[in-house]
């Protein structure tokens, strides 16, 4: 297991092209956020709303599974159960046969990111394309997304000018000449393809139904005019009733992008029926777990589920805003991805994520749902430690905390070794007294660590405690 | 009527920057309280727990508790150290009912410095004077889990010769974070560094805040960075004449 | 592979969960609906304001007649698919020459509705509050007419506009009993995907029209 941070954080840190796009995006969507909240006075009842909601649904998630089934199948619909990236690309795989479907539309969804859904098909000589169009621009340069909700939030249209010219041979470089461009590829897909596969913001359980929000209209097409939809969604994401949308969908697009309402948001229940001219014939929905009971299993860190992806917590973070998506090790970003990403993958894979936090708390204050963040981020924190103790992986670390607790808990050894660095620790700067440089065998790693960005203080002279009593001294006896 | 007070200086301000110290000490006893320093106490246990070292977090979160298991009011010099004694120690002693109860004892009785004055004392004119244009930094702890937000602005505005000019990001994170702040130093000096562009924004002389940790990542920063911007703990300037 | 995954992904829900199947279901909290009393024309009057906030433009008619009158000015010579609406028929869009209405063949519908300039239906419901118009997919009303064409018309009458989007799932607390598709539309398709630039009309239909007729 690796402790160290990638080493491409200071890159990112140190890339001011890249801080201003991230910092300017980001800091849009939170003012975006802040004048859409201000309009709802009932905002913080309805975030208390919906964090009950959905602790009820993902506390009697069995319940909710087996009621989805029902009502999907009462529908004309099939539910399919997959544990892992491999049963869902099974499914596919074996529909597509069956099928002889070729080519696949896609909308954006984060549940498929996370089982490389594409290249899976790819790998048999499907084509799978994906139609929102960061994710186009995405899948084109053959990356993944930057952001949950902005997934090409870290390009320029200059960036996208020479990926389009890449691959479509096209050089515009005006975002609204390169929007059509893509339009105009991604309409002919849409005519054509076979299968249209959508991921799902909210399952309803009491109508065996997806919900898909979106802004562009390619999920709408997706799920549309294909003559199979396929939608796939983590288990986490159902919410009992379609009455329960009303919260719900004034939260996310609140939150995400401080729209009241996104442009469409699409509430699909099985296939066409009879009578309609259009829609698919066959829908499906996979319910995916691929680590997710894992998570189930934690009753402090269960509540990392109730996530409905707006990005909020990203916008807000000063983290992510600093060392971007890119340099989280999962496609979950931010301060979601830095919980949900040890929790899915196991807790020795990234040990340093959890810790790439300052705490600060912003991310649980804009969460729709109000997931406490921090307070999940500690409990990972513990996780590591045990599971580095347990493995022998921190004795240095483990041994100065040990210390650190011992002298503690004995003032007059607290006192002293206070005092001892008061007088040993190297002079200051002339001027203001702080400590500007040292010698590498004078700084051990989190002085050195500090010295790297800042000046440091030098321990005062005298304590407070010293001061303190002369102080008592002066005033005589207690009165 | 006086109250019977006990300074939770922290160890930032005990072993760094102990005039915040005494300036709390002032300013309470100005309005009439008895202010007393229990010399048993050290830190809070904030950098064992927020490192994941929960076992010795909770044997120095013992003897904290014991220091301070007499006190009337438990005053904190920062809002972080008080949320770890106010809400974080529930977690450590979630296993312990005896202890559990004592945390919860002493949560109820464990203010924050500014909290104490406007929402316990009721008070907010110290008859402090301070010169300058001075703007304000929302310690995030205090912030977000305490809620204080306008009490020191209150605070600030009753001194007279002060100028308060927001900053625009008053409540992004200045970076500290504790042992963040050494493990992740690159990304930490370059929040530190957005917030001081912010506070330079103001043309303010001086940042205020009621953290000493904020205080110290902030000055190292603008030291780093030449600038003759000054850092205050909020007591300093209410105990100013 | 699904029965064993389903039993497998069941099994271990309640595990985590130490719960058994059938086990008791605590109630969900109740649902929280919240729909405020407002008149017909402040119901118009909102909707207007929110629809055009969102860059859709609003023409309020006092009749059947003037909508199909509205609807002439804005096709301004433009061709145009129709859905199979009632509400359509009742205002007389079959008359116009350049509507292609009546088309019950899917293959047909989606080559029409590809070449379409324009794209006229109705919908069941408006949202005051939000500016969004409530689409339910039927016989009546296909769901390719509002999305393939760059340009969309909705006519509605003015009392199927709805305070908010509370007062719809009051008004459909199963949506799912009455159509197997409900698309909410807030205004043109638009993207923000580069330099967060706005850019309408991006996949669905950049321009869009909704003609309220009053006194129906």
């Amino acid at each position: 297991m690796s402790s160290s941070y990638p080493i491409q954080i200071d890159a990112t840190v140190h890339d001011p092209a890249l801080q201003k796009a991230v910092y300017t995006a980001t800091g849009r969507l939170m003012d975006m956020r802040r004048n859409a909240v201000a309009l709802v006075p009932q905002f913080e009842e309805l975030r208390n709303h919906a964090n009950a909601v959905k602790r009820h649904t993902i506390g009697h998630l069995d319940h909710y599974l087996e009621l989805v089934e029902r009502n999907v199948e009462a529908h004309g619909g099939e539910v399919v159960f997959a544990q892992d990236s491999t049963e869902v690309a099974d499914f596919i795989l074996t529909l597509a046969k069956q099928k002889g479907a070729k080519l696949f539309v896609k909308s954006k969804s984060m549940t498929t990111e996370e089982i490389h859904l594409n290249s899976r098909l790819e790998a048999h000589q499907l084509e799978a394309v994906e139609t929102d169009l960061g994710e186009y621009i995405l899948q084109l340069a053959d990356e993944r997304p930057y952001h949950i909700i902005a997934p090409a939030l870290h390009y320029t249209r200059h960036d996208v000018a020479r990926i389009f010219e890449k691959k479509l041979g096209r050089t515009e470089t005006e975002p609204s000449d390169q929007a059509m461009i893509a339009r105009a590829v991604l309409r002919q897909k849409f005519l054509d393809a076979d299968i249209g596969i959508t991921g799902a913001n909210f399952v309803i359980a009491d109508s065996g139904a997806v919900v898909v929000v979106e802004n562009e209209g390619n999920a709408r097409l997706t799920h549309s005019a294909p003559k199979i939809h396929i939608a796939i969604a983590g288990i986490e994401k159902i919410i009992p009733r379609a009455q329960d949308l009303a919260v719900f969908l004034a939260l996310l697009g609140r939150s995400a992008t401080g729209q009241a309402m996104s442009v469409y948001t699409s509430f699909v229940s099985g296939p066409r029926r009879t009578g309609e001219v259009d829609g698919p014939d066959e829908f499906y929905l996979i319910l995916l777990d691929n680590g997710r009971t894992k998570v189930l299993a934690d009753e402090a860190k269960r509540q990392s589920l109730y996530c409905i992806r707006c990005g909020a917590c990203l916008n807000h973070c000063p983290v992510y805003r600093k060392i971007g998506g890119h340099n989280y090790p999962w496609i979950y970003s931010g301060p979601i991805g830095a919980i949900l990403t040890p929790q899915f993958h196991g807790i020795d894979h990234d040990p340093w994520l959890p810790f790439a936090s300052s705490l600060c708390g912003a991310c649980a204050e804009v969460c729709p749902v109000k997931i406490d963040i921090p307070r999940v981020l500690l409990e990972l924190r513990r996780d590591v430690i045990e599971s580095k103790t347990a493995a022998g992986a921190n004795k240095l670390e483990r041994m100065v905390f040990r210390m650190w607790a011992w002298a503690m808990k004995r003032p007059h050894m607290y006192e002293r070794l206070g005092k001892m660095a008061a007088i040993g620790a190297p002079r200051g700067d002339a001027k203001t007294g702080w400590i500007k440089d040292l010698p590498g065998f004078l700084a051990p790693g989190p002085v050195a660590g500090w010295l790297q960005e800042r000046d440091l203080p030098r321990p005062a002279a005298h304590s407070f405690r010293e001061l303190w009593r002369e102080r008592q001294k002066k005033k005589g006896p207690a009165t | 009527m006086p109250r019977r007070v006990s300074l939770f200086v922290t160890c930032i301000v005990d072993q760094l920057f102990p005039p915040v110290g005494l300036a709390i000490a002032d300013v309470l006893e100005r309005k009439g309280c008895e202010v007393e320093f229990l010399e048993a106490q050290t830190c809070c246990a904030q950098p064992a727990f927020n490192s994941g070292y929960r076992d010795e977090a909770r044997e120095v979160a013992r003897h904290f508790i014991e220091t301070f298991r007499d006190a009337e009011y438990v005053i904190a010099a920062s809002g972080s150290c008080c949320t770890m004694v106010s809400h974080h120690y529930e977690d450590l002693f979630a296993g312990d009912a005896h202890m559990l109860k004592e945390a919860h004892r002493l949560s109820a009785r464990t203010f924050e410095f500014s909290a104490f004055l406007t929402d316990i004392l009721n008070v907010d004119d110290f008859g402090a004077r301070y010169d300058g244009v001075v703007t304000y930094h929302d310690s995030c702890h205090a912030l977000r889990e305490l809620g204080i937000k306008n009490g020191p602005r209150r605070l600030l505005s009753k001194v007279r010769g002060l100028t308060l000019k927001e900053m625009p990001a008053a409540e992004e994170c200045c970076g500290f974070g504790g042992t963040f702040s050494v493990k992740f130093a690159s990304v930490s000096g370059a929040m530190a560094r957005t917030k001081i562009d912010s506070i330079e924004s103001t043309g303010a002389g001086a940042v205020v805040s009621i953290d000493s940790s904020c205080l110290m990542q902030l000055r190292g920063a603008l030291l780093r960075a030449g600038s003759e911007i000054k850092t205050l703990h909020l007591a300093e300037v209410l105990a100013s004449r | 592979m699904n029965s064993a995954s389903r039993d497998a992904i069941l099994g271990r829900v309640r595990e985590a969960l130490h719960r058994k199947a059938g086990d008791v279901i605590e109630d969900a909290p109740p649902v929280r609906l919240d729909v405020p009393e407002l008149g017909v024309p402040a119901r118009i009057a909102g909707f207007r304001e929110r629809f055009e906030a969102l860059n859709g433009k609003v023409h309020v008619v006092s009749s059947r007649d003037g909508a199909r009158q509205a609807i002439t000015e804005i096709l301004n010579g433009r061709a145009a698919v129709a859905s199979n609406a009632r509400f359509l028929e009742e205002c007389g869009i079959g008359w116009l020459s350049s509507v292609r209405t009546g088309l019950t063949d899917r293959e047909e519908l989606k080559a029409a509705c590809a070449e379409a300039p324009v794209g006229i239906t109705s919908a069941q419901y408006a949202i005051a509050s939000t500016g969004t118009l409530a689409m339910l997919s039927s016989a009546e009303e296909p769901r390719l007419v509002s999305l393939l064409p760059p340009a969309h018309i909705a006519v509605i009458p003015a009392s199927r506009i709805l305070v908010n989007l509370d007062e719809l799932f009051e008004k459909l607390p199963l949506p799912a009993d009455v159509t197997s598709a409900l698309v909410f539309i807030s205004g043109p398709s638009r993207t923000a995907d580069i330099e967060q630039i706005l850019v309408r009309g991006v996949h669905g239909p950049g321009e869009i029209h909704v003609v309220i007729v009053e006194g129906c």
